[in-house]
Order: structure tokens, then sequence, then C-alpha cells
């Protein structure tokens, strides 16, 4: 294997800084976290550079953590270099009020689905994207419903008086 | 004897759409179409001009369940995914537990998951084939073929119980060891399949009318094909050799010695071509795999799974007579186990491709996170490029080759 962790590492410290960077290494997984400013510039990095070739984009989906205050957003991409067969994460993170994040569709025609879905569940605004709009939910969805302020029903509540569905009512 | 150029100078009447193409609803319940999809077609005489897909008609927010439940309720949503070879999603989803809780499955649970897996993957790719055959016109091979699915699916429902929505197999291993019936059957689909399989190539694969209707309609090019995160079958077709079984192996596949077909023009032919070609590896797979299992032999012979008791359903006999596993038969169908903290990207070769889950847990007792990276949802925005210019009557078989799933699209 000619691509390793380090030589991915050494790379982006070097073009971009090392205090742009925070890496991590879990389940073998090498994962960098990067400020939402440069995502497009890093990614076109990392696609254009002969050695990194990460040019095959695996997946984009968003994290919601509403404790993080100020970058409540996760947005993660999953790259791979198909030739030399590795895989790298990249994470960027945004605040809730402004969540904007610079669209990958110029570099991989199919990050356009993959972003509308991002911005369907999550809301986050893909500055650039040619055509942001709901994909699965309708339209007239006024909410992103993957953000942790929607729960699902919590098992264990007692508000609900249903004997049929064997909880709560006059078996108490 | 009306003037016809007289009509012409009749005002249209207010409201009228005055254009030179037409636009067509094809779907969202078309018999043509094989599922809920809709397609907002515009037509110049029989020929496509372009094309807007609209996805999300049976979204069925999988990733925002998942968030309330243990791992293991998971899985039956799993099955709902490519509901053609739920078996294979199913894998999927346990070996990405595994992955997490860093559970080691013996070497016999893996080559019986290989089994079923293979025997998944036939089953959907002979379905997409057959179906291929149906919209150029030959509906033979598919009424013929599908006595086969027939005995897959009596295979799964003796190891699991279920036929489509299979919920086969749990964190670990299987729910019960194989019976004699299960590999009976399993030889007998060895044994009468290839010979089936040749009739269903002999049929198409040389004949005129469907070389014809399939040949250099709905081709990508391997770089377009890639720029558009294709994988499975849809690559592979266009000339990419990306597997994710050779890639990264999961379940033992290191083991097996098996090709990977690859076409060169990613047109319906050649997407044909490479799904005939892997269900003649698929079977060759399940062969070593039956191989490999008659060389255990004794107390080996009965392994089915991992010894996991903090996530693998104990035996109900057990749970009536010991108190260890009464205990954690509760906790588990109760859902309170507490997973470890930790992030896990994992895929397997799905029947269209790279089928990922990305897991995200939070030292809780249900993921924090789920995603699915669904191969289906990625390769479909190619779809009006695939069927710009192309007669509509091609884009219906593009459609049926790229063998899209409506449950995998819309989750």
């Amino acid at each position: 294997m000619g691509l390793t962790y380090e030589t991915i590492q050494e790379k982006l410290n070097d073009k971009f800084g090392a205090d742009n960077f925070q890496w991590e290494n879990t389940y073998d997984q090498l994962t960098v976290t990067a400020p939402k400013e440069l995502n497009l510039k890093i990614l076109q990095f990392l696609f254009e550079d002969d050695t990194l070739a990460f040019r095959f984009l695996t997946d984009i989906c968003a994290v919601h953590y509403p404790d993080n205050t100020g970058a409540e957003l996760a947005v993660v991409y999953h790259l791979h270099n198909l030739v030399e067969n590795v895989r790298l994460r990249m994470k960027v993170f945004t605040a809730i009020e402004k969540p904007d994040v610079y669209t990958a569709t110029s570099l991989f025609p199919g990050a356009n689905w993959m972003e509308r879905e991002t911005y369907d569940f999550y809301g986050i605004n893909f500055v650039g994207h040619p055509k942001l709009k709901r994909i699965l939910n309708v339209d007239e969805m006024d909410y992103f419903p993957l953000r942790k302020e929607y729960p699902l029903e919590d098992q264990s509540r007692i508000d609900k008086d249903d004997e049929m569905f064997g909880r709560g009512g006059s078996y108490n | 004897m009306s003037d016809q150029s007289v009509i012409h100078h009749v005002p249209l009447p207010e409201g009228s759409i005055q254009k030179q193409t037409t636009t067509m609803n094809l779907g969202p319940t078309h018999p043509a179409t094989h599922g809920v999809f809709q397609n907002v077609v515009e037509l110049d005489g029989e020929t496509i001009v372009d094309t807007e897909q609209t996805v999300g008609y049976i979204h069925r927010a999988f990733e925002k369940l998942a968030e309330r439940r243990p791992l293991y309720q998971v899985t039956p949503i799993t099955d709902r995914l490519n509901y053609c070879s739920s078996p294979l999603n199913n894998m999927g989803w346990h070996t990405t537990c595994e992955k997490l809780l860093g559970i080691q499955t013996p070497k016999r649970v893996d080559y019986l998951r290989v089994i079923i897996m293979e025997l998944a993957r036939i089953a959907d790719h002979l379905i997409c084939n057959s179906i291929v055959g149906v919209d150029t016109g030959a509906y033979t091979g598919f009424l013929y073929v599908m006595q086969y699915r027939e005995l897959i699916y009596e295979i799964y429902e003796e190891v699991c119980g279920s036929r489509l929505t299979t919920n086969i197999g749990r964190i670990g291993g299987f729910e019960r060891n194989f019976n004699d019936i299960a590999f009976t059957k399993i030889e007998k689909f060895l044994k009468e399949y290839p010979l089936v399989l040749k009739e269903f190539e002999n049929l198409f694969s040389r004949n005129r009318i469907f070389m014809d209707r399939t040949q250099g309609t709905g081709a990508i090019s391997a770089e377009r094909a890639l720029a558009y995160s294709f994988t499975g079958p849809n690559l592979r077709a266009a000339g990419v050799d990306y597997d994710v079984r050779v890639a990264k192996p999961y379940s033992s596949y290191e083991d097996f010695q098996f090709e990977i077909p690859v076409g060169t023009t990613g047109d319906n032919y050649d997407r044909f071509m490479v799904r005939n070609g892997e269900m003649w590896q698929s079977l060759s797979i399940i062969e070593q795999a039956m191989q490999k299992l008659a060389q255990f032999k004794g107390t080996e012979a009965d392994v089915y799974h991992a010894d996991v008791p903090e996530y693998y359903l104990p035996e109900k006999k057990d749970v009536y007579t010991k108190m260890e596993a009464l205990i954690w038969h509760f906790k588990i169908i109760m859902g309170e186990i507490e997973m470890p903290k930790g992030e896990v990207y994992h895929a397997v070769e799905g029947a269209n491709g790279e089928l990922g889950y990305y897991l995200i847990s939070d030292g809780g007792r249900t993921p924090y996170r789920l995603h699915f990276r669904r191969p289906c949802f990625i390769y479909y925005q190619a779809y009006p490029e695939l069927v710009k210019g192309a007669m509509l009557s091609d884009a219906i078989v593009t459609m049926s080759s790229l063998n899209l799933i409506a449950g995998e699209l819309d989750a």
C-alpha cells in the first residue's frame, strides 16, 4: 500500500497548516476535522493531488450535536482512493444558525443528491448547489426532521392512555 | 372537407401550454417502472429531451427510527431497504455492529453467512435480469427463473422462517444452526440452477432482438460512472473492477476464489452480462463454502454463533433453566445493553453496489446516528444523463437494468 495515513496527514498539514486540522484514527479509519471555510479547497486538493487522489466520493451525511454550541451540525464526507484502496473521513462543523457549507458538486456530480438529502434532513445550506431543494420529504415541510430537537416517541411515556398497546390504561 | 390551415389560426383557449415538446408523467405507479418511481419526461416525439426524477414516495424515515432502537431492532429496518436481497442488508448490518462491538465471528459462521449472502445476490440479479427481459418483450425467462427464486426463498425459510423481509441472523451469528433440509435445498439449488442459468443465457445473450434493444442504450463511461459515485454491477459494467468483497473483505471473503466480471461500454447489455457473470461466480462461491463447511467436524460443526452473551440472544431452553441466560434475555429484549462509544463506517457489496452503514454511538443503548449509504439512491441521479436523446422505450429498459429498488432509493 503506497498511500499511508502519515502521508495524508503530512500533505494536508503542509498545504493548509497543521492548526486547521484535528486528526483521529479510530476503528482503523483516519478522520480529519477541518474548518468549514476550507472544505471545498481541501476536497479539491485531495482530488487533484496525484499521490492523494481521493477521487471517489462514497458518501455525504450530517450529524446533529445539540450540546456542541456554535458547531452543532457536522457534515461528514467519506472519500475513497480506489487505486490505493484507502478511505478518508472528513468532517466539517457548522453553527446551526447559519449552516452554510460550500457544495462539492463541482468536483463530484454525484454529490448533488447526497447534499440534497443532507439539506432535507438537517438543513445544511450547501452554498453554490445547482438545485438545493428537498428530495425525500415533501416540499411543503418547514422543519428538518433528523435534528435532535424532534425526538421520537419515548417508549416509557405515561401520558398515553392506550390499553390497546399494552401501555398504561387500566392495567397499571 | 375542412381546411387544415383554418384550424391553426383558431386561438388556443386561455391558459393553454404552447410548446414544441410534450411533457409526460411516467409513473409513479406505472406497470413498466416496477416500483414507485416518477419521472417527468420531456418528449420530442418519442425521443427524450429531458427528464426529472421525483423520489421519496415510500420514504419511511429509517434513519430517524433507528435512533430509538436497540441494535437488534434495526435489522428489520434494513430488510426494507433493498427488499429483493434482504439477507445482504441484514448481514451488512450485523457485520457493522460486530465491527463497533469488536466481535470476532467464528469461521463457520462466516461461511454460512457467505452462502446466504451469495444466494441473496443470485436472487436479486436473476430478478433484475429477467425483468430486463420482460421489458424487452421476453416474458418466458422471467417466469422460468422465478421457480428458482422460490427455491432460494425456501432456503431462507429453513434458516430464519421468513422469505422476503428475512431479518436473518443475529449479531454474532445465526439464530439457529442450518438444518439438514436447508443443506439439502442448497445442494439441490447448486445442482439445478446452473442448467437453468445456462438456458436463461441462451435465451438472451445472443438473441438478436435483445441485443438490438440493449446494446448501446443507457450507456455510461467509466469516468462519468465514477464521478457519479456508481458502485456494484453498474460500475463494473463500465469497466471498473471495484468490488467491496475484494477491496475490503468481510465475513472471510478473502478465503474464496472468484472473479469480478467487468464490461466495457457500461450499457444495458453489459450490465446484463455482468450480472449474469456474477451469478456464476456466486454459484462457485457457494460451492466453495459448502466444501469448507464439510471440513468442520464434531462440536465445531455445531458452531453457529460467536460467544457474546451481551449481544446474542440466548437459546429459549437456556432462558427457562439458567439464571444468566434469563438475565441476558431480558436485558437484550428490553434494549438495556450499552454500546461502546465510537464511529464506524462499514460497507458490504450489496446487490446494487457498496451498501454502507455509518454508525455513530455515543455510548448509549441506541445508535446516536445511523446513515445508510444506499447505492441505488446515489446512482439514480445519473438517470437523466443515461436516457437523454434515447427513445422512451429504451428509457424503460435502462431503468430496469439499473436495478432501481424503491425501498433502497427512498429509505
